[in-house]
């Protein structure tokens, strides 16, 4: 990964306090696990960025690289990575998602 | 590229030697796998973690043969 992809990652996780990773578009996910994640934030009401890493070539190889996980999607919050589909399904399902967005105070429905 | 399900285990077991894994074909297309791996060296460890070493164990295959891999991880209960 070269440092131009680096920094343009490490400024979107750092100006957005909730950054998705996706395939595909908040609007049109364009696969499976990233529409998980989509359906989840957006049913416990939580604003967040979408990145759609099949636009960007150097970004869907990059993140990969950034976070350490092989997978797509990638969910940030206030710079910290969270976790792919799996673990963000499991957070929601025992409410520990809920939790974490209230203690690094992010806001979600009530 | 599809993956077999003893290569995944065997993968797993070779870099987490104590992990118990059960390893179910969702689809029945070699291509879609749940994992449920429980081991020692998990103790300690966030999720991220946890899945992180799995991954590794898996050397790279995740995300390009293996397609597909829910993964839940956990270290055994006392």
């Amino acid at each position: 990964m070269d440092t131009t992809t680096h920094d343009r990652i490490r400024q979107q996780v750092t100006d957005n306090s909730v950054v998705l990773f996706m395939k595909g578009t908040p609007v049109f996910p364009q696969c499976g696990f990233s529409a998980t994640v989509v359906q989840i934030l957006s049913h416990i009401g939580v604003k967040f960025k979408g990145v759609d890493v099949l636009a960007d070539s150097s970004v869907r190889e990059g993140i990969k690289e950034f976070s350490a996980w092989p997978t797509i999607p990638q969910l940030y919050v206030k710079g910290e990575f969270i976790g792919g589909c799996d673990i963000i399904r499991e957070m929601f399902e025992t409410g520990e998602l809920q939790q974490m967005f209230e203690e690094k105070g992010v806001p979600v429905r009530a | 590229m599809a993956m077999d399900a003893v290569t995944i285990e065997r993968l797993i077991k070779e870099g987490l030697p104590d992990a118990q894994v059960s390893i179910e074909d969702l689809r029945g297309d070699g291509d879609h796998y749940a994992a449920t791996v429980v081991s020692g060296a998990f103790r300690g460890k966030s999720r991220v973690q946890q899945h992180q070493m799995v991954y590794q164990a898996l050397r790279g295959r995740m995300g390009n043969e293996l397609h597909a891999l829910a993964l839940q991880t956990s270290a055994p209960e006392d």
